[in-house]
């Protein structure tokens, strides 16, 4: 047996035996989820084992350093892990913005401190974070942000306001933009890190047409936050920003198995569909999950090794977020009646309208689709003034 | 396996892109035969060259002199085939033939491999019946007659059909027109009494007959594989004809979209390159994203198609589905980008559009591939 086979079956046997049961069944929903965090209060307790276990072994962040609270798989053995995970049909133990986001930019651009301290919490599952970028004014302009950091010696004082922070009430840290030149509107902003407790930072979540409020406005009203929490250098966090921003598209795509790339044809139909027009959409659009699948796996593929265009998951995250808007408008249309339900028990409170309409913020969120295809035709392209 | 090309392959890719552009490119073969009304619609002397490239024989055996690669390698070359447009028998021949002779008898692949090897032996497989692929009805007789067997009927579609040396047919030797079992291929070569062909040039200047059979002597050793069993065989060609027309097609699809970006870089209207225009700009980058993504779900079923995985027939026609679709919509949007010289015959994108057309019909169009895929997919 070649090294790789070897510990694929370490890795099936280690899933076998530590994975619950319950961890087993598919996510319903965003609350099912596990977050981690201080406040995290656990669905069960088989949710809280499989954290706990996964964690013990680096297993939440598999491909992370040892160092860094991960396993230090390389990129063979992390898609290994991938692999066997969907086939015990086990749930990622651990989901997080520290993981997906803040986790590959720090690696990138913290100090040694740094990880250790704050990669190590992620992994464990005892901070959660949340990540400040747009403000009222500045959306797909991004870079156009005002919330401002005054330079008192030691610290900086933020004051300003976010908004779409996604459970920035329920986050224990931000990892925040912050203006700290007023002079160069690219290279006069700092990424920083501080405490969601710091006082002055209040948040007041975002009622959206799904019933749900994911996300906050959150108010900074002369927070204090010390220098040592920058991530990288004075005025250049609009690098550290794209960089994660890259890895928020990538994770926001479906790139590795989200819901987007599974089929929904044989689910819809089983209990018969007297609808020929709609069978044949529901063969087209997963001929396009099936294809998108297939993207997402060559995408990480290439990515761990250097063969993927930088700019790449800005075209992963416009194909997977238009994707699963798809997939949600068919699932609407194969629902009929039963699925404009916004309050039953048939439909578990509403999920199959409030996810619908979650949906529709995917291609929105984290750079609008517009956004993406303007940012593909200018650096793979490399059309004229784009 | 991850989802790219390892180095044998990659070197592959070095040596074939520069062979193709050099070679097979369309001034040089596409015009070239198209203008001259050649009758076979491509050049021997290509077709050696490809010999002396080891192509002809990627897929055959080493016991035959083959190189034994698989479907991700001829995929390969098909892709710098689609890019170039270049007119050539390399996918009835060294992909379906040859994975028709792989069930063949000792003497059958000893008949035909050596010559196919060689670059000096052309192969055409004849399938459909009807304007339509519908291989799961097989109408196309062979009834037994003293040692061997008599063939009646009809065959459409079949490209290369007058050039090839010999012609797969898939015939019904028992049971009645749409039965899975009851199917035998055969090698019918050319010279057998009986074949009549009725050849007309296609939209895209490719040759391809409609063959009568009208009682065709043929002995047993022209069967390949078991009589009666012959459905196993014919899916496992229909499957390389697939994802070998797949990969064909993401070449023509990407040859289409470079030359279509090349235009938005250099065309001026309104004191501006059109490029500048957002509105083709999207446009371009939607389908950079299309063809992305067919290239990684055909690469995905070459190789689960060569690793012998229960899913390649469910991916292959995943794969030939998506690539027909994005390939069309690059053939599409580069004429309409291209604006009135996209519709000239001066300009190369135009032929592009018309070899897509012609690739999608070849083993099967996307709807009858969406068919499929909810077919296997168990709805």
């Amino acid at each position: 047996m070649s090294d790789l086979e070897t510990f694929r079956a370490e890795i099936r046997a280690w899933i076998e035996a530590n994975c619950p049961e319950e961890m087993r069944r598919p996510v319903q929903g965003e609350d099912d989820i596990c977050w981690g965090g201080r406040n995290f209060v656990f669905k069960s307790a088989a949710q809280k084992q499989w954290m706990e276990v996964c964690a013990a072994k680096g297993y939440t962040v598999p491909d992370w350093p040892v160092a860094y609270g991960g396993a230090g798989m390389n990129p063979a053995e992390a898609k290994i892990w991938r692999e066997e995970m969907t086939r015990a049909g086990a749930r990622p133990p651990l989901s997080s913005f520290g993981i997906w986001m803040l986790g590959p930019a720090l690696l990138k651009f913290g100090t040694e401190e740094q990880k250790v301290h704050y990669l190590g919490q992620v992994a464990r599952g005892e901070i959660r974070w949340c990540q400040g970028y747009s403000e009222p004014g500045s959306g797909s302009d991004l870079v156009s942000l005002q919330t401002y950091g005054e330079d008192k010696g030691d610290h900086w004082v933020v004051n300003g306001q976010k908004i779409w922070t996604s459970y920035a009430d329920k986050a224990d840290w931000i990892f925040c933009l912050v203006r700290t030149d007023k002079t160069n509107v690219y290279q006069g902003i700092s990424f920083l890190l501080f405490d969601m407790t710091t006082p002055g930072v209040t948040t007041k979540p975002i009622k959206l047409i799904s019933g749900s409020s994911p996300f906050c406005e959150t108010f900074f009203d002369n927070v204090v936050v010390p220098k040592s929490q920058i991530v990288g250098q004075l005025n250049r966090g609009w690098d550290v920003a794209k960089y994660l921003l890259g890895h928020e598209r990538e994770m926001i795509s479906g790139a590795g198995g989200g819901e987007q790339t599974s089929t929904i044809g044989k689910v819809l139909t089983r209990n018969g569909l007297d609808d020929p027009m709609l069978r044949a959409e529901l063969a087209a659009f997963d001929i396009d999950a099936l294809a998108f699948a297939a993207m997402g796996e060559k995408f990480l593929d290439e990515i761990k090794v250097g063969k993927a265009h930088p700019a790449q998951p800005n075209m992963m995250k416009y194909a997977g977020t238009e994707l699963n808007k798809r997939r949600h408008e068919l699932l609407m249309a194969a629902g009929g009646s039963t699925a404009l339900e916004w309050e039953s028990e048939e439909t578990r409170g509403g999920a199959p309208s409030r996810s619908w309409l979650r949906t529709k913020a995917n291609s929105i969120e984290g750079g609008t689709s517009e956004v993406m295809l303007n940012v593909v035709a200018k650096r793979i392209l490399e059309l004229p003034g784009a | 396996m991850p989802l790219y090309y390892n180095e044998d392959q990659a070197m592959l890719a070095d040596s074939v892109t520069g062979f193709m552009a050099d070679e097979g490119g369309i001034k040089k073969q596409l015009r070239h035969w198209r203008d001259i009304n050649c009758k076979d619609g491509f050049g021997h002397a290509l077709w050696k060259q490809f010999a002396e490239m080891g192509l002809t024989g990627m897929l055959a055996a080493e016991a035959d002199g083959g190189l034994a690669m698989g479907h991700v390698e001829a995929g390969i070359v098909l892709a710098e085939i689609g890019r170039n447009l270049t007119p050539s028998p390399f996918l009835t021949t060294a992909v379906m033939g040859v994975t028709a002779l792989k069930d063949a008898s000792d003497e059958l692949r000893g008949r035909w491999l050596p010559g196919v090897i060689a670059g000096e032996t052309v192969l055409a497989v004849a399938i459909d019946e009807g304007a339509k692929h519908r291989p799961e009805k097989i109408a196309c007789r062979a009834e037994r007659a003293g040692n061997g067997f008599r063939l009646t009927g009809a065959k459409d579609f079949v490209v290369h059909g007058t050039s090839a040396d010999a012609i797969i047919v898939a015939a019904r030797t028992s049971g009645s027109d749409s039965d899975a079992d009851g199917v035998t291929l055969f090698a019918v070569p050319k010279d057998a009494a009986g074949i009549g062909h009725n050849a007309v040039r296609l939209v895209d200047s490719s040759i391809a007959s409609h063959v009568r059979f009208d009682g065709v002597e043929l002995d047993g050793s022209t069967v390949i594989g078991e009589v009666d069993g012959g459905r196993a065989v014919l899916n496992k060609v229909l499957s390389a004809g697939r994802i070998g027309a797949a990969a064909e097609q993401t070449g023509v699809g990407g040859g289409a979209f470079a030359m279509t970006t090349t235009y938005l870089k250099t065309r001026k209207q309104f004191g501006k390159l059109i490029g500048e225009f957002q509105a083709l700009q999207h446009r371009a980058a939607h389908l950079y994203s299309e063809l992305e993504i067919a290239e990684a779900v055909v690469i995905k079923a070459q190789q689960l198609l060569d690793g012998g995985s229960e899913r390649a027939e469910l991916m292959v026609s995943v794969a030939k589905a998506k690539a027909a679709r994005v390939c069309n919509l690059a053939v599409r949007e580069g004429v309409q980008m291209h604006g009135g010289v996209g519709m000239t015959d001066e300009y190369d994108i135009g032929l592009y559009m018309k070899r897509e057309r012609a690739l999608t019909e070849f083993m099967g169009d996307a709807n009858y591939h969406a068919e499929r895929v909810a077919q296997l997919s168990g709805y």
